[in-house]
């Protein structure tokens, strides 16, 4: 884990209200590599994956404390500008959620937020974003017919591709094959092990196997606090905590 | 021991219900045959777009078929702005408040006030205090203060009718919340806005105290937002109230409802054709 660091998270702690869903994470995420997060339901993956584009933010209440450190730069700093922020970090939700227009608009939705108006560019994204989310060959006689057309797993990989429209440096996936058959799953998989030459990719997953399969290192949350984190090799083989080896082999959560 | 099995009481339920929707049905289709069958006959070219003549007994209704396009196209101007700002903003950039809650009871309390109310605002209000006069003017301001409320209520609904996560989407893309709003909120919330302001079309169109009180009732086209209007409502409401001539208040009622049926086609139409292109 000699990589480059791309998010550093120093003491980070999250409250809903008065409830405490983060509790003082330290965690460094390398660039071009895979982090995935495993852990059980409510233990604070998805809030953690959250505080990373500060989406969190439009929650009501929501609070952070702490440094979250992108290339070196506080995200959490007052002045920081949040929509360049979630440019440069992209987001996979759980389900897969396509704007209501055509596929072609769903992924250009960013690049023309950003400015980009001319037609063949805007073609060539589409085009490269859909081969990279190994989406392209489904639909590319159809680029102007709605996406939600498409099926589950066809608009996932959209919102895959949609998300590296935009160029972003980080990829935070949020579970993002919990709806999708096995087929679709590999095919995301596939591309996010593609992906990972380029961008640094953080993968929320509750299934155990997927982090095993992709994700070159692998954090364990529980109740809200990082259990550990490691190599995925050596978490799936030599957990140094007596929970996650629990978790990994299926004995709780 | 039942009265009646289950299997009658659902028979008796399906009649009456069946039975209520009919008589809907009857008396509306009665009323509209009614007014189309006795006011058909008057109406030809003539009568669309000539002048009237002796106080209407003669001639056609040109100038109040204007006089209804435009008094309309004018609250709604006013009120649409304004409407759907305070509904977006009342949405999407205040949170759930104390203020929030009083501002739309406000609006509720104020959609349900009779139109007559605001004729007397506007006739004191824009007629004597601003001297407007009576005008056009006066009275799409008028209108457009009584359409308001339900303007900012139905497209509040529509608004809310739209998921939070293609919000959240839009934003993890980079948008601003202006961005959001326009390109993901309001398309979405459009069918819900338009039928809000379908309504308001119709409040308007079919009004006659409150326009008779700002916009007045002159019977000659308006050269400017400075001239007295009357609407088809207002023209024969007068034409039979003040028995000039039955025969063309039924050709006037006749053009209204075949306009505002038009308008309904017409709309639900283009909206049928905005909702395919994106589903």
């Amino acid at each position: 884990m000699t990589a480059e660091i791309k998010f550093s998270v120093r003491r980070l702690c999250a409250f809903h209200g008065r409830a405490e869903s983060l509790r003082s994470i330290t965690l460094d995420v390398p660039d071009h590599r895979i982090l995935g997060i495993i852990g059980p339901a409510s233990s604070g993956k998805t809030t953690f994956l959250r505080t990373l584009n500060r989406l969190n933010d439009l929650i009501p209440d929501f609070r952070a404390t702490g440094q979250v450190l992108l290339d070196s730069a506080d995200i959490y700093q007052p002045d920081f500008d949040v929509v360049g922020l979630r440019k440069r970090v992209g987001m996979v939700f759980a389900l897969p959620v396509p704007l209501p227009m055509s596929i072609h608009d769903n992924i250009t939705y960013g690049p023309r937020l950003a400015g980009v108006r001319d037609r063949q560019q805007l073609y060539d994204i589409v085009e490269r974003t859909l081969q990279a989310a190994f989406l392209w060959d489904e639909v590319k006689d159809r680029l102007h017919s709605s996406a939600l057309r498409l099926s589950g797993g066809q608009q996932q990989r959209l919102c895959l591709a949609r998300v590296l429209a935009m160029e972003p440096e980080v990829v935070l996936l949020d579970e993002p094959c919990s709806g999708l058959d096995p087929i679709s799953t590999a095919k995301i998989e596939e591309a996010l092990v593609a992906l990972k030459i380029r961008y640094s990719i953080i993968l929320v997953t509750n299934n155990t196997k997927q982090a095993s399969r992709v994700a070159d290192d692998t954090a364990f949350f529980l109740m809200g606090e990082l259990v550990e984190h490691g190599l995925t090799e050596q978490i799936f083989t030599v957990p140094r905590d007596q929970r996650t080896g629990d978790y990994i082999t299926g004995r709780f959560g | 021991m039942r009265l009646v099995s289950p299997k009658w009481t659902q028979r008796i339920a399906v009649g009456v219900l069946g039975a209520a929707t009919l008589a809907t049905l009857l008396i509306l289709l009665f009323i509209i045959v009614f007014v189309l069958e006795k006011g058909l006959r008057t109406i030809c070219w003539n009568f669309l777009f000539t002048d009237p003549q002796d106080m209407g007994r003669a001639g056609g209704i040109f100038p109040t078929l204007i006089g209804t396009l435009l008094l309309p196209l004018l609250a709604l101007a006013v009120a649409l702005p304004l409407g759907v700002g305070t509904a977006v903003y009342l949405t999407e950039y205040t949170r759930e408040g104390r203020l929030t809650r009083i501002i739309r009871f406000g609006t509720d309390c104020l959609a349900g006030i009779p139109s007559i109310i605001f004729g007397l605002f506007g006739f004191i209000f824009f007629v004597t205090i601003l001297k407007m006069g009576w005008c056009l003017l006066a009275g799409g301001l008028t209108l457009a203060i009584m359409i308001l409320p339900t303007i900012i209520r139905t497209t509040e609904e529509a608004i809310r009718a739209v998921p939070y996560s293609y919000r959240e989407v839009s934003f993890s893309l980079g948008a601003t919340r202006w961005a959001t709003v326009v390109k993901v909120v309001l398309p979405n919330a459009l069918p819900g806005i338009v039928t809000g302001v379908m309504l308001s079309i119709g409040r308007c169109i079919g009004e006659t105290a409150a326009v008779i009180f700002t916009a007045g009732q002159a019977l000659h086209l308006p050269h400017s937002v400075f001239d007295s209007v009357r609407t088809m409502s207002v023209h024969f409401y007068i034409l039979a109230r003040e028995g000039i001539s039955a025969k063309n208040a039924y050709g006037t009622a006749a053009v209204l409802i075949i306009s505002i049926l038009l308008l309904n086609v017409t709309t639900y139409w283009l909206m049928h054709r905005f909702i395919g292109r994106r589903t």
